[in-house]
């Protein structure tokens, strides 16, 4: 086959991506940097000084950071002790953490919901201990649990593919220049799965900052999202040019956030994720 | 040589997932010693090594160091240091902080390791290459650091598991040099896994041939080159000419009808051997001046010698020389008594009839 046919085949992906992704992002730089009558101005962007926006921007950025942190403190463990498990074994329980994601993600969150419930699963457990009823639905930890449930597949996945890549022989060394368990995992095993938990935060905050459908189902009208507010100026006020704005806004905040991983990322792992 | 033993390894037993890798091995370790553990792979030498050093316990048996027990010690805990196959460097450290690593941790001063890092790439001849990263490395580079890395820990044996396998023929015979120039300079013993005889026998003091988890022969290189226990440690060590044959009587053998005078005495008489003879040993003549007549079957040239194949007798006979003797010519072969190695046959297919108090 020669080049210019081998290239052909790259036509139907052009095609997807001029339509679904580079014209898209076109229209909101448009709408996001003009007004109504079509003229230019910073007005959309600068509308995220707004209390309103601001608080969300602020929520958003607080819950991403929260379900980051506790996805990592129950991922790295569990990734830790998987990686040093026979291949079937770990392999099963890997299987058993993908297993949900065959669902669909919005049936998921429903059934979480129903557990939550102030009439709920959960309370009908802890009630027939006497505890309770809590009221967790329509709050923020009701969204810090959707979100966790959500995302943890995303952080145990990289982070126990970097602790199996790690080589038995270096951990070996270690040992026998005279490390114990704890010099070892502090000086060789976290070091080296550095890449795999940047990966993960990366996995987990990125589209954790932007989430809007978890805190709808789960948080009510209680608690206001970024991604909630630039939902409603799209679909309930029909001002596509402040949900453009905003949307450019998110888009800056994540990409600083990117390029300060990647300044620590120095073996790329990362990268491959955008 | 009168070397006081370091460590005794007594009846050492290991078996994985049913498996049996090691059965009763019986092995001393002298201070000073450059000891190869030699064999196909499977044979056990890398576990014994990895028993060496703490990275598996024997089901039985006892790990004897310096007059202590150690056999269920931690790796962390022994006063010996390993140089890993694949190098196994800190991918996340440089070349000095991969030195540093034992140093550190045994809590030395900052110019303690200083100058012992300096000391220790003086030694593996490469000076400056501190603040390197050992994956920008060659693979006999980053052999040394491994080598440095160990040795700046001042062990009291240096286990190394086959370190020169993934270099490159010129380099490895380099390496082998460095190694014993080390070894000499440092004054420490030396454990080696190989499975390659050239090195076993170009490095060591004592050579160790195992098969099958049982010590074959134990002995010095030219033990273990010029009179092979039996035909396992023959065929190892070197190209052979391995024949059964019949023990007429003391000093006369019979191979393939013909009868040869050798050096052996003891078999009995008309008992069944093995007989070996290394090609470099047989002289080849004009037909009719020596004890067989045959016809050169093949001829390659090997860059020292030429190999030749010559059938006579009905067996096809392996010679080295440095004469040169065409396909088709006919010849004679002749072979010197003492140049005859009388073996008793095995007791069974594996080779396991070795007994290893012989070596004591």
């Amino acid at each position: 086959m020669n080049t210019n046919k081998r290239k052909l085949l790259t036509g139907p992906y052009l095609v997807w991506a001029v339509g679904f992704i580079i014209l898209p992002l076109l229209m909101i730089l448009y709408y996001g940097l003009t007004n109504d009558s079509g003229s230019f101005t910073l007005d959309n962007l600068l509308a995220i000084a707004d209390p309103i926006h601001a608080k969300a921007l602020w929520e958003s950025v607080l819950i991403a950071l929260g379900s980051t942190l506790i996805s990592l403190v129950i991922a790295y463990p569990l990734a830790y002790i998987l990686s040093n498990m026979g291949g079937n074994k770990s392999g099963t329980i890997i299987m058993l953490f993908m297993l949900p994601m065959w669902i669909n993600f919005l049936l998921r969150i429903m059934a979480l919901q129903m557990i939550l419930a102030n009439t709920g699963i959960l309370n009908a457990i802890l009630g027939f201990f006497g505890i309770g009823p809590l009221h967790i639905m329509y709050s923020k930890t009701a969204i810090l649990i959707g979100m966790v449930y959500e995302y943890l597949p995303f952080m145990i996945l990289p982070i126990y593919n970097v602790m199996c890549k790690i080589d038995r022989n270096v951990i070996d060394a270690a040992r026998d220049l005279g490390a114990d368990t704890k010099t070892v995992f502090m000086h060789v095993i976290m070091p080296l799965s550095l890449p795999g938990v940047l990966s993960g935060i990366i996995m987990v905050f990125i589209p954790g900052i932007s989430e809007f459908v978890i805190a709808d189902i789960l948080g009510g009208s209680k608690v206001l999202l970024i991604g909630n507010v630039i939902d409603q100026e799209f679909s309930l006020t029909n001002n596509w040019h402040l949900g453009s704005g905003l949307s450019i806004v998110l888009m800056i905040f994540i990409f600083i956030s990117m390029a300060i991983m990647n300044k620590y990322d120095k073996s790329g792992e990362g990268q491959m994720i955008w | 040589m009168s070397r006081q033993p370091l460590i005794d390894l007594e009846h050492i037993s290991k078996s994985f997932d049913g498996e049996m890798v090691l059965d009763d091995l019986n092995l001393t370790i002298h201070e000073n010693e450059f000891l190869t553990l030699l064999g196909p792979s499977g044979c056990g030498k890398t576990t014994t090594l990895r028993i060496l050093g703490g990275f598996v316990t024997p089901d039985q048996g006892k790990v004897i160091f310096d007059g202590k027990d150690i056999t269920n010690l931690a790796p962390n805990k022994r006063n010996l240091n390993t140089v890993f196959q694949k190098y196994a460097l800190f991918p996340h450290m440089n070349v000095a902080e991969n030195i540093a690593f034992g140093l550190k941790i045994s809590g030395k001063t900052d110019a303690y390791i200083r100058d012992k890092i300096s000391y220790a790439l003086k030694l593996v001849n490469l000076e400056g290459y501190e603040k390197r990263n050992p994956m920008s490395l060659s693979g006999g580079q980053q052999q040394r650091i491994a080598i440095a890395r160990a040795i700046v820990n001042e062990p009291k044996v240096l286990l190394l598991d086959e370190p020169l396998g993934a270099l490159d023929l010129k380099l490895r015979q380099e390496m082998q040099y460095e190694l014993v120039r080390l070894k000499n300079e440092l004054g420490i013993t030396f454990v080696y896994v190989t499975h390659d005889q050239e090195e076993a026998l170009t490095m060591s003091d004592t050579v160790v041939v195992m098969n099958q988890g049982y010590i074959q022969q134990m002995g010095t290189p030219e033990d273990i080159y010029n009179e092979p226990e039996n035909a396992f440690v023959a065929d190892f060590i070197g190209d052979s000419n391995i024949i059964d044959g019949i023990m007429i009587q003391d000093k006369l053998v019979e191979i393939l009808g013909v009868r040869f005078v050798c050096v052996d005495t003891g078999f009995g008489t008309n008992q069944p051997v093995d007989v070996v003879i290394r090609p470099e040993d047989l002289i080849l003549g004009a037909p009719g001046r020596g004890v067989l007549d045959g016809v050169v079957t093949n001829l390659i040239f090997k860059g020292v010698h030429y190999e030749m194949e010559v059938m006579a007798n009905g067996y096809e006979w392996l010679v080295q020389s440095t004469v040169a003797r065409q396909p088709g010519e006919k010849v004679s072969l002749f072979v010197d008594p003492f140049n005859i190695q009388i073996m008793n046959k095995p007791a069974s297919d594996d080779e396991k009839a070795v007994d290893p108090d012989e070596y004591e």
